[in-house]
Order: structure tokens, then C-alpha cells, then sequence
């Protein structure tokens, strides 16, 4: 137990990792050189809200246990009865903590859709709302034991979501295009270049999302009743399972980088560094519900499918003229219903799951199960972030002015521009650092 | 005295400088700048969408010359930055009235 222990400590880390700073790279390397701040801020302030909403009344309202789902059965519950945690054990605060970084990126990923357009408050009042209505509830349903999850239960299968197909990246994807579609295409797209100004930044920041994403998969390993009695069958489904979706994790982020790749070179002559980090993402999308699900050749089948599937629907946005900005749906709702789906035809019964699927003789069950948690997410989610989208835009409203947005929202919004490359602006440059020290803030803020 | 400007693509710019300095050109502005000619730029492609970048990077060279050097500095740019393909840029020339070398004041070719 001690070991299980220590690794929680170290996954909970590595996910955190994945918004702070890994997402924020990923998404501000593919932003405008004048809104990368404010691309990189909407992740970290979405971190922060996200972690104090979790333990005052998101764990309550999601999972309402001493560090596990109370498995109620209903659809919702009650985010007042274990309010700041009350009846947490301290012991189990680190499952907590685990869950809150996943509700974090979560509501993180959305802003990729709405880049460079946002004020920052309209985006702080969204995101408490947001885990409310449409995180916390799904999370309950689907993995605490809630009325979805006993719904599906009842038959000869489950619905199976390891790391959060559902709960994390169909539910983000779909949020990110409805917000989209409300608050409207950006100043001059499809007419102006809106080409990724740091690309080096998104080839590290997917890099830390791979490395972080072996803490969102492996570390969501749930216990067998049984096995949390028994120190021999605790160990035995510890190694035994962290191998395998450890495995999984990595080959089919593999073949879904190779299947972005092999789309790109077919579809418009190269091989770019842009479809390798998104083909990264696409792949550990579509394995986090499925990675306890399937064995190495459901995992390849898996990624490859994600890998070429995302790289052909984020062309989809110009044909909907839909400005979903760094292709939210294309890559998290497309690569989530994916994986998925894809359990229903490839998950076996030799993976920990212990499910087979259409193709290993299960027949169809599994295959409806998945099909329905899709669905539970995308309907619930789709109507209620409409309802709170339109609420926000007709009441505060979502848009800085238009001639913010053209001069660059990282001013506008924060008072800070993101490069001084220029010698003639820089204050080392024009009048060395002893200088620039003592210049006002207010001045050198407005010149820098 | 004459100004002879050149716009030449990057990667040649060391040897023009290098054939420059052998020729006895002893200083020169030399900027990096944007624009097009009849190479209109290129394209690139994002996640499957592509952008017309319609301005491609380029030196920009000024030097100040005697009026009798002039052409053989622009011989020389010419000679040297030439690839023979699209897009290897333009130089011209044109008259300067006067120029002061600011340190000591000296006037038009003292000061060169």
C-alpha cells in the first residue's frame, strides 16, 4: 500500500503538470505572438479557480465519499454534504487532489476554442460555473457510482472509461465548440494568416502532456473490493494493470502520431511538426478511456484511428466557418468518441478491463454501453454549456473590443506583451539595465 | 557620391559581404526586411490549412560609394548574390548630395 501511496503522490504531480505548464505550452505555441499570454493565462487561471471549486464543493458534488464515489445511483449529488471536504480523511486527501487536477484540465482545454478573443473575467466566472453544471455531474455518473453508471451496469457490461474519454475530453470537446459557435469567429479569420507563432513551444508542451498523461492513465487504476483486502492481490492488479495501460498509453500515441503524419503527407505533401504534436494529443485522447480496455493490437488499432481521424475533421472548422481556434473538437471530441467507441469493437476480456467487445465475441453490449456514456456526456453537456454560454454573453458578455483584439489581447487584458525584439523598444537595449530599473512601471509598461 | 542599395536573399549575404570588404567597401547598413516581387511569397500549411505568406524575408545592403565605384559595387552584389532562380532580389543606385562623418565632421568622400 505504501508503494500505491508514493505513486499517487507522483501521478497527481505529473497531471498537474499537464495543465501547468504543459497545456499552456502546447495551446500558446499554436497561438498569435500578440495573445500567447493571455492563451497561457486562461490555463493557469483555470488551475487555480478549478483547484479551490474541487475542495470547497466539486469533490462533494462529484464524488461524496471518504476518498472514493459514494456510489448513490443518483444523477446528482449533493455538492453541500461534504462541503471543504468535511468527512475527507486526510489520508485520502491525496485522491482528492488526484481528481482535482483532472477537473483542472478539463475546463483548461476549452479555451483552445476560444483563443485570442476572451476577456479574462468572463473566462473566471465560466469556469467555477462550467465544473458545476456540467464537470461534477458527469463525473459522478460516470465514474462515482452515479445513475448513468448503475443505468449501464445492469447489463452483461459496463461502460468502461479508464482515464476519462467521457468525463475529460468528449465532455471538454463539446463545451469548446458550443463556446465557439456563441462567442463567434475571431477579427479576420479565414481571410487573415492565424498561422501558430511558436511552434517550438507546442513540440515541448506536447512532449509534457505525453510525459504527464502516464500520471492521468496509470495513476487511475481502481481497486478490486477483494484485492483492497488482500496485500498478495493488491500487489498482483497493481503491477499487473500499470503495465498494461502504461503500455497502451505509449504504442497508441505512437501509431496515432504516425497516422496523423501519414494523413499529412498524403493529403498535402508533408510531414509536419505541428501533426506530429497534435497526432501526440490525438492518440493519448483516444487511449485514456480505452487503455485498461484493449491489448497491444487494440492499442495500435486505437491510436492509428485517432491519429488519422483528427487529422482529417480539424480541416472540418473552415468548411462550418466554426473559429473553434486550436481544434478543441477536431482533436479532444473526435479522439474522444474514438476511444470510446473503438472499446466497443476492441475491448477484450485479457485486458484489466475484462470486457469483450464486438470483435472478441462479446457481441454488442459493450459496444451499446459505450455508445450511451457518449451520448449521456454530449447531450448534457451540449444543452447546459449553451444555457451558460448564452447567459454569459447576455449578461457580462464574452468579447473584448474589436480593436483589442486586432491590436493583440495580451495588452489589452494584461498590460504585457509577450517579446521585445525589437532593439529600439527594449529597455536593455535603448538605455541599459540600471535605466530601466528606475523607469516608472507605468511608462516602461506602455512602451515595452 | 552615389547610394547603392541592394535587397538580396539571406543566405548570400556573407559572401556578399566577404567580396564587398575584398573590394574595399569599409562599412555598410545592412537590415533584414520583408517583401515580395514576382516570387510572390509561398505557402504553408497548418493542420491541413493553408496560408499564402505572402512576404518573404530579404537583406537589405546600403553603402555609400564614390560616384566612380558604383558600378563596380553593383557588379559585384549582382556577381555574387545571383542564384539565377526567382527571388534573388534588386539593387539600384541613387544620387547622395552630401554626408558627414558625425565623429569628426568631415565632409562628402573624406568622409567615406
Amino acid at each position: 500500500m505504501d508503494g500505491y501511496y508514493a505513486f499517487m503522490l507522483v501521478a497527481t504531480a505529473l497531471v498537474l503538470m499537464m495543465t501547468v505548464p504543459a497545456l499552456a505550452l502546447f495551446y500558446g505555441g499554436m497561438s498569435r505572438s500578440k495573445s500567447v499570454l493571455n492563451m497561457m493565462m486562461m490555463s493557469y487561471g483555470a488551475f487555480a479557480i478549478a483547484a479551490i471549486v474541487f475542495v470547497l464543493w466539486g469533490w462533494s458534488e462529484g464524488w461524496g465519499g471518504d476518498g472514493a464515489g459514494n456510489a448513490d445511483g443518483k444523477i446528482l449529488n449533493s455538492p453541500f454534504d461534504m462541503f471543504g471536504l468535511d468527512g475527507v480523511s486526510h489520508i485520502n486527501y491525496i485522491y482528492v487532489l488526484f481528481q482535482l487536477t483532472f477537473a483542472a484540465i478539463t475546463v483548461a482545454l476549452i479555451s483552445g476554442a476560444i483563443a485570442d478573443r476572451v476577456k479574462m473575467s468572463s473566462w473566471f466566472v465560466f469556469v467555477p460555473i462550467w465544473l458545476t453544471v456540467c464537470y461534477f455531474p458527469i463525473a459522478h455518473n460516470v465514474w462515482a457510482g452515479g445513475w448513468l453508471a448503475q443505468q449501464l451496469a445492469k447489463g452483461s457490461t459496463f461502460a468502461q472509461d479508464y482515464a476519462g474519454g467521457t468525463v475529460v475530453h468528449i465532455n471538454a470537446g463539446i463545451a469548446g465548440g458550443i463556446l465557439a459557435l456563441v462567442i463567434g469567429r475571431r477579427v479576420g479569420f479565414m481571410k487573415d494568416p492565424m498561422r501558430p507563432h511558436n511552434l517550438t513551444l507546442t513540440m515541448i508542451g506536447a512532449g509534457l502532456l505525453w510525459f504527464g498523461w502516464y500520471g492521468f492513465n496509470v495513476g487511475s487504476i481502481v481497486f478490486l473490493p477483494d484485492n483492497l483486502a488482500d496485500a498478495d492481490l493488491f500487489s498482483a492488479q497493481f503491477q499487473g494493470e500499470t503495465g498494461v495501460t502504461f503500455m497502451n498509453t505509449t504504442i497508441a500515441t505512437c501509431a496515432a502520431m504516425l497516422g496523423w503524419l501519414l494523413m499529412e503527407r498524403i493529403l498535402h505533401g508533408k510531414a509536419t511538426s505541428l501533426g506530429a504534436a497534435s497526432g501526440i494529443v490525438a492518440g493519448l485522447v483516444a487511449i485514456t478511456p480505452s487503455c485498461g480496455a484493449v491489448d497491444l493490437y487494440g492499442a495500435i488499432a486505437i491510436g492509428a484511428a485517432a491519429g488519422i481521424l483528427c487529422a482529417a475533421a480539424v480541416g472540418l472548422k473552415f468548411k462550418l466557418k466554426l473559429d473553434d481556434s486550436l481544434d478543441v473538437v477536431g482533436v479532444h471530441l473526435v479522439g474522444g468518441l474514438v476511444g470510446t467507441l473503438l472499446i466497443g469493437f476492441l475491448s477484450t476480456s485479457e485486458a484489466p478491463g475484462g470486457i469483450d467487445g464486438l470483435f472478441y465475441g462479446g457481441g454488442l453490449s459493450s459496444l451499446g454501453d459505450q455508445t450511451l456514456a457518449a451520448l449521456f456526456t454530449v447531450v448534457w453537456t451540449g444543452v447546459l454549456t449553451t444555457v451558460i454560454a448564452l447567459a454569459i454573453k447576455y449578461t457580462i458578455g464574452w468579447r473584448v473590443d474589436e480593436e483589442a483584439e486586432v491590436e493583440g489581447i495580451d495588452f489589452d487584458q494584461h498590460g504585457e506583451t509577450a517579446y521585445d525584439l525589437h532593439l529600439s523598444t527594449s529597455s536593455a537595449g535603448a538605455s541599459g539595465v540600471l535605466a530601466a530599473s528606475t523607469v516608472a512601471p507605468a511608462t516602461e509598461g506602455a512602451n515595452a | 557620391m552615389k547610394l547603392v542599395t541592394a535587397v538580396i536573399k539571406p543566405h548570400k549575404w556573407e559572401d556578399v559581404r566577404e567580396a564587398l570588404e575584398t573590394f574595399g567597401v569599409t562599412g555598410m547598413t545592412v537590415s533584414e526586411v520583408s517583401g515580395y516581387g514576382r516570387q510572390k511569397g509561398h505557402t504553408e500549411v497548418y493542420r491541413g490549412a493553408e496560408y499564402d505568406i505572402a512576404l518573404v524575408p530579404k537583406i537589405r545592403i546600403e553603402i555609400v560609394v564614390d560616384d566612380g565605384d558604383a558600378e563596380d559595387v553593383v557588379g559585384i552584389v549582382v556577381k555574387t548574390a545571383q542564384t539565377g532562380r526567382i527571388g534573388d532580389g534588386k539593387v539600384w543606385v541613387s544620387p547622395v548630395e552630401t554626408v558627414v562623418r558625425v565623429r569628426t565632421g568631415d565632409r562628402d568622400s573624406a568622409a567615406l
